[in-house]
């Protein structure tokens, strides 16, 4: 750095006297110019959390605003807890979040374990793996609802593929989902968990894999696998190639490789992505709202569409802010911990 | 057989595992441009032939498909986009890059934690405070307003911008801001003279990762601009796509152009792509 070197040298001119002065300012200089951006955070963020949950807490029921606390204290949370298309929205964001999180880990990790061995033309798989990242949840969504429209898209390639043919010819029903229009729920655990539980049947939703949500948890994977791909690929590259073959000499086979010697030392990508795709998961808004909506009988709902459907159509400002808040304590519970590890380790 | 730094032999599949793997890649290549494939050809089809039973196959007929009816009514809602994205894209990144050198460079007590305070706030789920911001907008007369979405992402892109720039300045060595500082310059000359000049990779970085979100964003679109001509084009996008007036060539029409920007970003720019998006997993 040639601009380095010359300032060096003429330090040496510097009279001590004006380094003093320098440095005092040096002092608070720092957190004077942190000010504005942190009285914005601490405004925009942490005062507009206390608000809606002022909110959440107050009768500002319909357009007319009103701060007054309702009595009882947390009535709105209750009322919300009771509704059944909370209940659904629970179990949908809880079932995505599951499929969706094992799917695009699973399959980014195999993709860049795979792409890691370095076969012809990996760089341009790799950039087509992750270019749906680039795209916006509407495009997507938009895209993958034509695609599942159940009179077209996929199960016209179904047919295409003779799947159909073979199925009737062997007596059985063609294979014709309703996909995004399918109200029913597969693994339903709420016989089982009655038994076990008698409170359980009193649950209003069926608990199990809404068929409509399958289509949903394609799309985000389609979009989303690229990012835990790109993730396992840096993870990757800090495993050095010494290791590997040390272990290879020591006689391990190929898997033995994978599953003891870099398998552990990808644990922390491992955890790094499923918080980050678990927050966005929990948040879920855009894509839904653009590729299926509500769903049918809310088959598709989430708390992300709920919060803006009881705050913005019905103008239910209390019921709206009481789902914010509970989004707000899930995603808290997924990143506090993870922020709070990363930030002691530097 | 070695070529320069290729080598041949490691690029080609040699065993049956390999040849494996390189079908099995193809074939989730091919799901992953199934839906670009989809989307394109659609757009390009005359609203006639979009017949539900066709959809896989190409259009018969050479023509603009859907593109100029979609382009004629995204338009307006295009120019919103850009005159939104660009300057939040600008502040952001200018105001990230204070930020960010302030964190790794001149730390003093307590800002680590007051670090760590603003970072959680790119997690949070927006619903949570867009009821006291439309509130708040209102009240300074930027409610419905670009300038009032403009004011939105740069905050709530505050903590994105200074981590990345925070992880950026952190491997740029002491012993420069040392020399600089041994002679005579303080806190704000050595930003504009020593970090400046470096920061240009983090810039792209972040000026790309932001333009990305921005672009991108639906949320405060819908909820911040309720004025249809006045909306950003993805919110233009899905209103599009709900009217049952519209054909559907037209809709996927319109989903590639509103693709295009950030998909050309990504093609051009990859490589600085990546490291934006890898940034937002918080290492310090």
């Amino acid at each position: 750095m040639p601009t380095a070197t010359a300032l060096v040298d003429r330090s040496r001119q510097v009279p001590v006297q004006s380094r003093k002065r320098r440095f005092s300012s040096d002092r608070f200089l720092p957190p004077l110019i942190l000010l504005p951006s942190m009285a914005a955070i601490v405004t925009f963020v942490y005062v507009f959390i206390l608000i809606t949950i002022w909110v959440s807490l107050s009768r500002w029921g319909t357009l007319r605003m009103d701060w007054n606390i309702r009595e009882p204290l947390f009535f709105t949370y209750q009322q919300m807890f009771a509704m059944p298309r909370w209940h659904a929205d629970l179990r949908n964001v809880f079932v995505f979040t599951i499929l969706f999180l094992s799917a695009s880990i699973g399959f980014g990790l195999l993709l860049a374990l795979f792409l890691d061995r370095r076969l012809l033309g990996h760089t341009i798989l790799r950039n087509i793996f992750l270019f749906p990242y680039a795209l916006s949840f509407i495009v997507t969504g938009i895209t993958w609802r034509w695609i599942f429209n159940p009179e077209t898209g996929i199960n016209l390639l179904f047919d295409g593929l003779g799947i159909n043919r073979w199925l009737v010819s062997i007596g059985a029903a063609p294979f014709k989902p309703g996909w995004t229009t399918d109200p029913s729920v597969l693994f339903s655990i709420n016989d089982a968990l009655g038994h076990v539980f008698p409170e359980a049947q009193k649950i209003s939703v069926h608990l199990g894999i809404p068929i409509a949500l399958i289509p949903v948890v394609v799309a985000a994977c389609w979009q989303l696998t690229g990012f835990a791909m790109a993730m396992y690929i840096a993870g990757l590259a800090t495993v050095p190639h010494d290791l590997r073959e040390a272990a290879r000499i020591d006689g391990a086979s190929e898997f033995q490789v994978y599953t003891q010697v870099i398998m552990p030392l990808l644990r922390p990508v491992t955890v790094s992505t499923a918080i980050i795709l678990g927050h966005v998961s929990l948040k879920i808004f855009d894509l839904i709202f653009a590729m299926t909506g509500t769903g049918p009988g809310f088959a598709t709902d989430v708390p992300g569409i709920f919060v803006f459907d009881m705050t913005f159509k019905a103008t239910r400002y209390n019921l709206g802010a009481a789902a914010s808040i509970v989004m707000l304590l899930l995603v808290a519970l997924v990143i506090v911990p993870y922020l709070w590890r990363s930030m002691r380790k530097t | 057989m070695q070529i320069g730094s290729i080598n041949l032999r490691e690029a080609l599949p040699r065993t049956i595992w390999d040849w494996l793997i390189v079908i099995f890649l193809l074939l989730v290549a091919a799901f992953f441009l199934m839906p670009i494939y989809v989307m394109v050809v659609t757009g390009l089809k005359q609203a006639q032939n979009v017949s539900l039973s066709t959809m896989w196959q190409l259009p018969t007929q050479i023509s603009g498909g859907g593109f100029a009816e979609a382009w004629r009514r995204l338009v307006p809602n295009l120019g919103n986009s850009l005159q939104l994205t660009i300057p939040a894209t600008v502040f952001s990144s200018i105001i990230g890059a204070i930020n960010g050198y302030i964190f790794s460079k001149w730390k003093f007590r307590g800002s680590n934690t007051l670090f760590a305070l603003l970072v959680f706030g790119m997690f949070i789920p927006y619903q949570s405070i867009l009821i006291p911001l439309i509130q708040f907008l209102e009240q300074i007369k930027l409610y419905g307003t670009i300038w009032g979405l403009i004011f939105v992402h740069v905050v709530y892109g505050l903590p994105i911008c200074s981590l990345i720039f925070r992880n950026f300045f952190t491997n740029i060595p002491n012993e420069l801001l040392e020399a600089a500082r041994i002679d005579g310059a303080g806190v704000v000359r050595i930003f504009l003279l020593v970090m400046l000049p470096l920061a240009l990779p983090a810039f792209v970085v972040v000026g790309i990762f932001q333009f990305t979100n921005v672009w991108n964003d639906f949320l405060f679109g819908v909820t911040i601009l309720p004025t249809p001509s006045a909306q950003p084009v993805t919110v233009a996008l899905n209103n599009l796509s709900g009217s049952f007036s519209v054909d559907w060539n037209v809709v996927m029409a319109g989903a590639v152009i509103v693709a295009m920007p950030t998909a050309l970003i990504y093609i051009l720019l990859g490589r600085f792509f990546v490291r934006g998006l890898l940034a937002g997993s918080v290492k310090g």
